[in-house]
């Protein structure tokens, strides 16, 4: 933990400022990057494969060039020369991609061509002329039928088996109550509303492009490797994307090819993905099926639980959902491992997706733990309790900080968990409805990224904070700059923040849950390296109030600098400038993850979702009526946006639970719904009353700011919680998702009959 | 897309001309589902004859006392038209429970009638389709079918027709109103849409060269004894797996009319007469209403992933017979089931 030189006052931390771009906005003046028109413009559509696995053997690029308005087709063989083989793989983070590197179809709506038009509808037709032929061959689709193996790695890096030196076979053997249960989750893609868009200008070797992207630094990097140049030559702007959620976080080809279109015509080229072409080449979350195995003794204690995931990832890459990881740090157990198999499929690679591997694992750890406490006669709540982990299981670390306790109560008393019947399908409604509560546990792990952002105090007093952060949606030019604000002991109206910029510092990865705590400790860290410049200069003037206080001595606040004995005596941040001579005072600060913590603590965010769902007792509709979640993650920036994280991962969760899905044509490959009719993900009749309590939590471990993350966490718990009312309202335990009406049917006779 | 001439028709017979004199003219209307067509390359129409200026879109009175609905009246105007919500509630709340506020707004009287599925594999130029190519293949029927018809399917097709608002016309006897070169007919709405059989591409009876100039509603009195019952995988913004139209007159506990049509599993607005005369003279309740569910799913066949509708629909003509007869109706605005 960086050392604290001085003391800053801020009032913007903690403050529910509204989103400072929200105006832009709702006004539509925001410019997102397909809104980017540059003289000259291009336009470019993807021609892709209709197939899932064989070589595109013709394309009719004559019909299409002689379309009016056609100026050129990229085909295999005429595409720019790329220094880096796309299929080649220098860290776990460099994806595999299809840029027409050749003739190969691995998956349906893979570019098999780039049509470049002076419009959008003459590329679009001209895509369409194009009528592929193939050599077919047959789709490899679905957990079964394929070779299944022993991933290398899980996630990005994890081992595929862990377990915590325990005997589980030995701990269910020895159990007097078992659960063994295994739950299917199905292919689900990320469907930012947004789509992948690039508008691509090349001057020289100098290359400017507007594309929505979480990560500005890697795709830096990743379009600079790709066509041997200098990373400072590529300018990228992301001021805002219409949501991430992981698949805006790596270059992906489509990207690429918008560049390479660009290369090609020597004009500025625009490609904006069409909603169908989302399904395939810029990842998705992989099917899972996930046995879980769960013992506990007659007291109800856990004794082993071995989480066991099989999930699928393309055929030529390796993306691998680390479903079964999220039993590692929950449920106390002597005996737990997790372990994973999988197949290669011809579908595009899978990839991160909000709360990947948590997401599809809760759903799985949570109704089994439902179906456990039922097994041992207990409350799901009370269960949860008794195996509260007091270090984390699986490495038995101790936690930075846990206030889960604290989340149980609060969110039991808010949602009137100790009024819920024990017995499932007891409840009813006025109208006669079956009622169901049920309850999961949320967590997410607290991650932080290297980070570096650089502070400017000019001669007027007022700041600027500089950082290549990125906003998805999720609020980060409101908290970072009230971070920025507070970092430099000013209000957050005399600061200037920009970020969305890769020219900006590299402000790491808008991921796995650690953008606030990671830009942010950048930001704080820059804001006190300059006023730590600031006070040396007023502490060692003489003609200072300040002389000789001493840095320690010294408050900033409100953009003055005052003694720390006697605050009446100070000097405003201009006066110590304009005395000193200085037209502006720069500072700079890092931010990055502390080895030595994380070997010695474990890191997480938790929380507890309640859920109420109504079934009709006859008719199987379901509907989620209340949602009540109770989380705990550090410090709070800007409580407004964290809400609106956490109904963000709420809705989510419904939608893992009730909706979503990605139907696919095992025979063909192709995904059947890909497009946002029916592609369900809920509608605002489908969303309860949904109700997020921001439980205490203070963290002087996990870093400077205490801060952890909230993005993620409120999926897991909550698609898990849905599926245990489903149960308790039905006495149906569905274990695949989404929970559909005809999976309770069967067992909900006509009254009468 | 391809490329296409636009025109837009300035009367009715204007139209008429403009479509007759090319057979791959398509007219446009509010758009909602030509324009998805066009997009996915399911339609390729040569030219758009736009209609929107035509004099349709007014609901006239009937000199029975039913209604004109003329063919370019939006959803939206439809549903929330005062004479219709007090006469003809059943055709409100189909309305209501179908599409979005935002289709609603634009979609159009004449242009409901005329949407077509939406079986996947009918979106999908990459696979076969009987309705799109003939001769081509069903894939659904081996395939993904879990939205698909259970009833009056044959062995070339299993789509089902996607509208709420049919259902309900279906139900209270409306009539098609359509000019074509030769003039004007009229075609019963139940004759309007047809099954597959051997020739799934052809959805109605519609001729090419004919226009929907209105559809009439002839007066009825079910304002009390009604309710849209649809079935779904989300409150809104979702097709039917089965939706349930049912109008009913009661006297004394007696049913003495009915009406009943089905949506979400057939290729067009599924109405059973022979059940519904079951209906009438019996007392309204539970075995009436068993019977009559029987009846009208006696020839239901369910495929490998939607034998479930048939159950379903099942329960959901119960439930919808006895929210009529009660005159509690399905409420379209708080989507829970009642």
């Amino acid at each position: 933990m960086p050392e604290q030189t001085h003391t800053r006052y801020g009032s913007n931390i903690g403050q529910p400022l509204t989103r400072r771009e929200g105006l832009l906005k709702v006004t539509g003046s925001a410019r997102f990057a397909a809104d980017n028109h540059p003289e000259g413009m291009l336009y470019a559509a993807l021609a892709t494969s209709t197939i899932a696995r064989g070589r595109v053997t013709f394309l009719d690029v004559a019909a299409a060039k002689a379309h009016p308005g056609v100026v050129d087709v990229i085909v295999p063989g005429n595409t720019p020369q790329l220094a880096f083989d796309p299929d080649d793989k220098d860290s776990p983070f460099t994806f595999r991609m299809d840029v027409l590197q050749n003739d190969r179809v691995r998956y349906a709506n893979q570019a098999i061509a780039v049509v470049i038009g002076e419009t959008l509808e003459a590329a679009t037709e001209g895509a369409a002329l194009l009528a592929p032929r193939y050599d077919v061959e047959p789709a490899r689709m679905g957990l079964d039928g394929n070779e299944t193996f022993v991933p290398p790695a899980v996630g990005v890096g994890e081992p595929p088996d862990i377990d915590n030196g325990g005997d589980v076979d030995a701990g269910l053997a020895g159990s007097a109550k078992r659960v063994d249960a295994t739950y299917e989750t199905p292919a689900q893609y990320h469907n930012a509303m947004e789509p992948h868009a690039i508008v691509a200008q090349w001057d020289g070797d100098k290359l400017t492009v507007d594309t929505p992207s979480q990560a500005l630094t890697m795709g830096q990097g990743r379009i600079a490797q790709l066509f041997g140049i200098d990373p400072a030559n590529i300018l990228i702007r992301s001021p805002f994307l219409g949501g991430g959620f992981g698949s805006k976080a790596l270059m992906k080809g489509p990207q690429i090819l918008g560049i390479m279109a660009a290369r090609r015509t020597g004009r500025p080229v625009k490609l904006v993905l069409r909603r169908d072409q989302m399904f395939g080449p810029v990842g998705h979350r992989a099917p899972t099926r996930q046995t879980v195995r769960m013992g506990t003794d007659d007291s109800g204690q856990i004794q082993a639980i071995h989480h066991h995931n099989h999930t699928a990832t393309s055929s030529f890459d390796d993306f691998f959902e680390p479903a079964a990881n999220l039993s590692h740090t929950l449920y106390a157990a002597p005996a737990l491992k997790t372990t994973h198999t999988a197949v290669r499929l011809d579908t595009g690679t899978p990839l991160f997706m909000r709360a990947p591997g948590e997401a599809s694992g809760s759903i799985a750890l949570e109704s089994a733990v439902d179906e456990m406490a039922e097994a041992c006669g207990m409350d799901p709540l009370a269960f949860r309790l008794k195996n509260y982990a007091e270090v984390e299981p699986i490495s038995g670390k101790p936690f930075s900080s846990k206030n889960l306790r604290e989340c149980y109560e609060q969110g039991a008393a808010a949602f009137g968990w100790s009024k819920r019947a024990a017995a499932p399908r007891t409840m009813r409604d006025e109208a006669g409805l079956l009622v169901g509560w049920g309850m999961g546990t949320a967590t997410f792990p607290a991650l932080i990224f290297a980070a570096d952002a650089r502070a400017t105090l000019k001669a007027d007093g007022t700041g600027l904070v500089e950082i290549g952060a990125q906003d998805m949606g999720q609020g980060a030019w409101t908290a970072l700059a009230q971070i920025a604000a507070d970092g430099l002991g000013l209000d957050i109206d005399q600061v200037e923040f920009r970020m969305g910029s890769s020219d900006l510092p590299n402000g790491g990865i808008a991921g796995g849950s650690g953008h606030t705590a990671t830009a942010g400790n950048a930001i704080h860290a820059a804001g006190g390296d300059v006023i730590a410049k600031l006070a040396r200069l007023a502490t060692d003037d003489q003609r200072s109030p300040l002389f000789g206080a001493g840095n320690a001595g010294v408050v900033a606040r409100d953009g003055r600098l005052v003694r720390r004995d006697d605050e009446s005596r100070g000097e405003s941040y201009a006066d110590i400038l304009a005395r000193a001579g200085l037209p502006a005072l720069e500072g700079q600060g890092s931010a990055g993850a502390d080895q030595d913590a994380q070997k010695r603590y474990a890191m997480h965010a938790h929380g507890a979702v309640f859920a109420e769902v109504k079934v009709d007792p006859e008719l199987g509709q379901i509907r989620c009526t209340r949602l009540v979640g109770a989380f705990a993650a550090g410090r709070v920036i800007n409580p407004r946006l964290v809400r609106s994280q956490y109904f963000g991962g709420m809705i989510w969760g419904v939608s893992f639970a009730l909706h979503e899905e990605a139907v696919m044509d095992h025979r063909s490959g192709r995904p059947l719904n890909a497009n946002l009719g029916e592609y369900h993900v809920p509608v605002n009749a489908d969303i309860p009353s949904l109700e997020a309590i921001l439980v205490d939590e203070k963290d002087s471990i996990i870093n400077a700011l205490g801060v952890k993350g909230v993005g993620e966490i409120g999926i897991t718990g909550t698609a898990g919680a849905i599926a245990n009312a489903v149960y308790h309202a039905t006495g149906v335990r569905v274990r695949q998702a989404p929970i559909r009406l005809e999976r309770l049917l069967g067992d909900l006779p006509l009254a009468a009959e | 897309m391809n490329r296409f001439d636009y025109i837009r028709a300035e009367s009715v017979a204007d139209a008429v001309k403009a479509k007759a004199s090319d057979s791959q003219a398509r007219f446009i209307a509010g758009g909602t589902n030509i324009l998805d067509l066009m997009k996915y390359d399911v339609e390729r129409p040569t030219r758009l004859v736009d209609i929107t200026r035509l004099p349709l879109a007014e609901i006239a009175e009937r000199p029975d006392g039913g209604l004109r609905i003329g063919a370019l009246v939006s959803n939206a105007k439809l549903a929330y038209d005062e004479r219709v919500r007090q006469r003809f509630p059943l055709l409100s709340s189909a309305i209501l429970a179908g599409a979005s506020a935002q289709l609603r707004n634009a979609a159009s009287t004449g242009g409901n009638l005329l949407q077509r599925t939406r079986c996947y594999y009918f979106y999908d130029t990459a696979t076969p389709c009987n309705k799109r190519e003939p001769g081509s293949g069903c894939p659904a029927i081996a395939g993904v079918n879990r939205i698909h018809a259970i009833l009056g399917t044959s062995e070339h097709c299993i789509a089902t027709h996607p509208s709420d608002m049919c259902v309900a016309l279906a139900a209270l006897g409306a009539t098609v109103e359509v000019e074509g070169p030769g003039g004007a007919r009229s075609i019963a709405f139940g004759d309007f849409h047809r099954l597959p059989g051997a020739t799934p591409e052809v959805d109605t009876t519609l001729r090419a060269d004919e226009i929907i100039v209105s559809v009439d509603v002839p007066a009825q009195d079910y304002g009390q004894h009604y309710t849209y019952l649809k079935l779904r995988d989300r409150l809104s913004y979702a097709f039917a797996l089965v939706s349930v139209a049912v109008a009913l007159k009661v006297d004394g506990g007696a049913v003495t009319e009915a009406r009943i049509a089905l949506g979400g599993v057939a290729h067009k607005p599924w109405r059973d007469e022979a059940a519904e005369r079951l209906l009438v003279g019996r007392p309204a309740g539970l075995d009436a209403f068993k019977a009559v569910a029987d009846h009208i799913l006696a020839p239901a066949v369910g495929r490998s992933q939607n034998t479930f509708k048939i159950g379903l629909a099942r329960k959901a003509i119960i439930r919808a017979l006895s929210q009529a007869a009660a005159g509690t109706p399905q409420s379209q605005v708080d989507k829970r089931i009642q």
